[in-house]
């Protein structure tokens, strides 16, 4: 994934300052819970969710149990239609491929509609190391490029800015990129939304290339859907003369009436709506409308390592509609930035991992960033069961085992760090297996523990930081009830 | 290797430990959602489209085809702009009244000059009930997509009952998937700032919609 | 009916009065307990925290020592989901590991028969009116693996309505996480001491005396943010809540 991202902090590291960061705390707080209750609403006005929600999972994993056919299905009904396909199996691939699309034009600039997999890859950069110049057009991507910051959130990338920081970004950074902001503007999001028209309205007219993800492609007619709300995707999609999409090769479904199912669990699930503002939907190139020229990249970077694991391989079920994040009580208070990845939430701690493998610290420290709530599962509208993911890839992290990278079989080591933790768990379960040495060690607990401090040191520090020891009674219900035969000798 | 042999390659060593299932796909999947939400007579089902493109800020108008042209006059009118854009295939009548230039919508017409106009007239594809979508498919009473995105303010005429459908699924069924298609709830919209809706961004911000009935609902 | 007590190694140790509560309420319900000593852990800290292989040796002593029961009741909704939804996963991977169904075998009779309590009252004894009384304004906390993982709805909500003398309070935002997690309490303390405190902030909102909930282990960590931050509120379990009577010390 994107350079971003390297050398980020262990996920705990990263969140401790998010959670004493009181604005952040405030503005995750409002958003996540004003989309919470308004998705809920939207859902209930359906009464087969349930019934949607199977139907979806069962057609992405039907789609990616025979993802090899659908990828050449794609690739046939694509051509057919007049489009170009390309293939990327990794990153640099992916940008070698766009640079080269876009230097052949001969343009230097480009509009830019949100997309997840182009963040991922880190498009932008790779774009300006060749002296092309990347238009994001999505107003919160606009707001975190403008802010030369990173995205928080899968839909609303800026979320973890409020409506007085978004006004002082556009104040000071607009004019460095175009159109400065209007004279006196205020923070109502209407005023913020029309300087943001004002000042991406040229860029589209001029645009010559647009560059998209997808959120659907049709295998059997060859067709791409991007939905979207502020007609920024419409903009880039119809107006430029070449288009090119760059997409996961997890984003196919077999057929036209497969849309049916995610057209209406995606945007309840989303945004809270019964139907998002515009969904655009095209196949290949059409004479006289829109681009003349139009490249799909099918892209992996990742993808197949992650489908080549079983439990895993759920995650690319995915529809990106973040719903997870929005109910997340971790997300909430850790915010965006500490998954370091593009993909933050539940979702992201086990995609991440998985694209990117558990090598490094935040990698590896994202399966355990989790309550295993359930929420995420609960809401996720493609049925991801993320908790059984998380768990997945806790025992990947600490016990090590087979798993694919780059496509090869390999088998990890268990990661370093866990030595302490392996060998308490060890002693734990020696003890839970040999019942008399629980007993003596709750024994030991009874007799010691008011010699207990407040605070303990060390790892201990973990729970005393916070909250308050439990006392110890003075004996363990075993030997109450071994003493009183469950109280039936009257004692108490 | 070519990253096309390559990624399929990987892709058919992930699944090697997937029992082959070669079930014809319609079997494949169970479909028990619903094809359409509740039970409605067709007027039902155009007064929930009227109700749904409302909640979602679009403008509803409700018309016969003999008041239609002083309709459209009277919404042009109350914005006063000074040119019309339309589409190549849009019926002549529904513009007999209006005063503004027509505009129409040519080949080389570049987003600029597109830009330069105020409104819109079009017909569509259908309509979906349930959810307050129009779908446009650049028949020739809808023209390209750009006319429908640049000008600020968007008249579309949907035929009822005869281009309602009640939902999502109803509605894929009668769109032909080869044809750009467009599905338009509401004006533009932004969530972006602190999850919260606002209208008007970079389409159309005043989305007009003219319920023609091209026969009595029942 | 040949009943065993799950207790759970956190009770055991930690918190003996829920387990007697338990006992002195299905007793009065003519409900005959046993609490097998060979009991000890169902090995869920292990599993969740990524230790699979040393949780399996716990889950087939779980099978073992239960087996014969013909019901199983545990007074936690954690490790009454670790039983009930995880036990049939851990069989599945191991025979995805090629190694066999014995784990599965072992594990398949224990799960149908294990009850969460308020399940166990409430589907099994088919009671909701316990005869408690409990002259206490609770406000109840709807642990996530009981509410999300097991389903139990408003079973203990149904519980609590009947107990006489109770006045129970809303909470809000009840249905999120307080904050334990398991080993995620320590492993991101920060995270979980906000969750805790935000949580505590709820409950205290609501004026009540008690916060009700029927897993210890997330009482554990929602009573110590309260011992903490001062709040004057005690955590209580459901059990002690239905074990109450008239007359007895409340």
């Amino acid at each position: 994934m994107s350079g971003t991202y390297l050398g980020m902090p262990a996920f705990p590291e990263a969140a401790r300052a998010a959670v004493r960061d009181e604005t952040l705390r405030g503005n995750l707080r409002h958003a996540t819970h004003t989309i919470r209750a308004k998705r809920a609403g939207a859902v209930a006005e359906v009464p087969d969710w349930a019934a949607l929600r199977e139907a979806g999972k069962r057609i992405k994993d039907h789609t990616l149990r025979h993802l090899d056919r659908y990828l050449v299905q794609v690739e046939e009904s694509v051509t057919a239609a007049g489009g170009l396909v390309h293939w990327a199996a990794d990153a640099d691939e992916a940008n070698r491929i766009v640079t080269r699309l876009v230097e052949e034009t001969g343009e230097s600039e480009v509009v830019k509609v949100k997309s997840m997999a182009t963040q991922e890859i880190g498009l932008n950069e790779a774009l300006e190391a060749a002296g092309i110049r990347a238009y994001e057009t999505d107003l919160a991507e606009l707001i975190v490029q403008l802010g030369r910051d990173r995205p928080s959130h899968i839909l609303v990338p800026a979320i973890h800015r409020n409506r007085g920081e978004i006004r002082d970004i556009f104040r000071s950074e607009m004019g460095e990129w175009g159109r400065p902001a209007p004279d006196g503007l205020t923070d109502t999001p209407a005023e913020l939304a029309e300087a943001a028209r004002l000042h991406l309205r040229e860029k589209f007219l001029r645009a010559k290339v647009g560059i998209s993800g997808a959120n659907f492609v049709v295998a059997e007619t060859g067709t791409l859907v991007v939905v979207e709300s502020e007609g920024n995707g419409r903009m880039c999609l119809t107006l430029p003369e070449t288009l090119i999409s760059v997409v996961g090769i997890e984003k196919i479904v077999p057929t036209w009436r497969d849309l049916e199912v995610f057209l209406q669990t995606l945007p309840r699930s989303s945004t809270a709506e019964r139907m998002n503002p515009y969904t655009s939907m095209w196949t290949g190139t059409t004479d006289g409308d829109g681009p003349r020229t139009f490249h799909l990249v099918l892209l992996d970077n990742g993808r197949t390592d992650t489908l080549a694991d079983e439990v895993g391989r759920q995650a690319l079920r995915c529809i990106r509609c973040s719903a997870c994040l929005n109910v997340c009580p971790v997300y909430e208070r850790a915010g965006g930035h500490a998954y370091g990845s593009v993909y933050p939430g539940p979702i992201g701690a086990i995609l991440s991992p998985q694209l990117r493998g558990t090598g490094s610290a935040v990698d590896a420290s994202l399966p355990y960033a989790s309550s295993l709530c359930g929420a995420c599962y609960e809401v996720c509208p493609v049925a991801i069961d993320i908790p059984e993911v998380l768990v997945h890839l806790r025992e990947r992290v600490v016990q090590g085992g087979p798993a694919t990278r780059h496509g090869n079989r390999v088998v990890l080591k268990p990661a370093k760090g866990h030595a302490a933790e392996r060998a308490a768990m060890r002693a734990a379960r020696w003890a839970f297996t040999h019942p008399g040495a629980l007993r003596a060690g709750q024994r030991l607990a009874s007799r010691t523990c008011r010699f207990l401090p407040r605070t303990l040191p060390g790892p201990g520090r973990a729970w005393t930081g916070s909250r308050d020891l439990p006392e110890v009674p003075s004996e363990p219900f075993r030997d109450w009830w071994q003493r009183t035969r469950g109280g039936r000798d009257g004692t108490k | 290797m070519s990253s096309r042999e390559r990624i399929l390659g990987r892709v058919r060593r992930a699944l090697a430990d997937v029992p082959r299932d070669d079930a014809p796909y319609e079997r494949a999947i169970a479909r028990d959602y619903l094809r359409e939400h509740g039970e409605r007579t067709v007027a039902e089902t155009v007064e929930l489209l009227a109700e749904n493109l409302a909640d979602y800020r679009a403008i509803v108008h409700r018309t016969t085809p003999r008041e239609l042209p002083s309709l459209i006059m009277r919404l042009l009118a109350e914005r006063g702009p000074r040119s019309v854009l339309v589409p190549p295939g849009l019926p002549p009548e529904w513009l007999s009244a209006a005063d503004p230039t027509l505009v129409h919508d040519r080949a080389p017409s570049t987003p600029r000059e597109l830009d330069e106009v105020e409104s819109v007239v079009t017909g569509c594809a259908l309509a979906i009930a349930e959810t307050g979508t129009i779908v446009l498919d650049g028949s020739p009473d809808q023209g390209r997509r750009r006319i429908t995105l640049v000008p600020d303010h968007h008249i579309c005429v949907v035929r009822v009952p005869g281009q309602v459908v009640s939902s999502v699924p109803q509605a894929l069924e009668r769109l032909d998937p080869a044809r750009p298609l467009t599905w338009i709830s509401g004006p533009s919209a932004t969530s972006d700032i602190e999850l919260d809706r606002v209208e008007g961004v970079h389409g159309p911000r005043t989305l007009e919609v003219v319920l023609l009935e091209d026969r009595p609902a029942d | 009916m040949r009943v065993a007590l799950f207790l759970t190694c956190v009770n055991d140790t930690l918190y003996p009065d829920t387990g007697r509560a338990v006992v002195t309420l299905l007793t009065r319900l003519g409900v005959e307990v046993d609490f097998p000593a060979a009991q000890t852990c169902c090995g869920q800290a292990h599993y969740n925290t990524g230790y699979r292989h040393e949780a399996e040796p716990l889950a087939r002593r779980f099978a073992d020592v239960f087996k014969d029961y013909e019901a199983i009741v545990t007074p936690s909704g954690s490790c009454g989901a670790m039983v009930r939804e995880l036990y049939p996963r851990m069989g599945e991977r191991a025979r995805a590991e090629g190694r066999g169904g014995a784990l599965a075998a072992a594990l398949a009779p224990v799960v149908p028969k294990t009850y969460e309590l308020t399940e166990f009252l409430v589907d099994v004894l088919g009671v909701t009116d316990v005869g408690a009384y409990y002259p206490h304004t609770v406000t109840y906390h709807p642990t996530c693996h009981g509410l999300r993982g097991l389903g139990l709805g408003d079973r203990p909500r149904r519980l609590l309505e009947a107990v006489k003398g109770l006045e129970l309070v809303e909470l809000p935002g009840a249905e999120e996480c307080c904050g334990f997690g398991g080993t995620f309490a320590l492993k991101n303390s920060d995270v979980s001491a906000a969750m805790g405190a935000d949580k505590v902030r709820n409950a205290a909102s609501t004026g009540a005396e008690v916060l009700c909930a029927a897993d210890n282990s997330c009482l554990m960590h929602i009573g110590g943010t309260m011992a903490r931050l001062r709040t004057g509120m005690r955590p209580v379990h459901l059990a002690e809540i239905l074990a109450s009577t008239e007359g007895a010390a409340a």
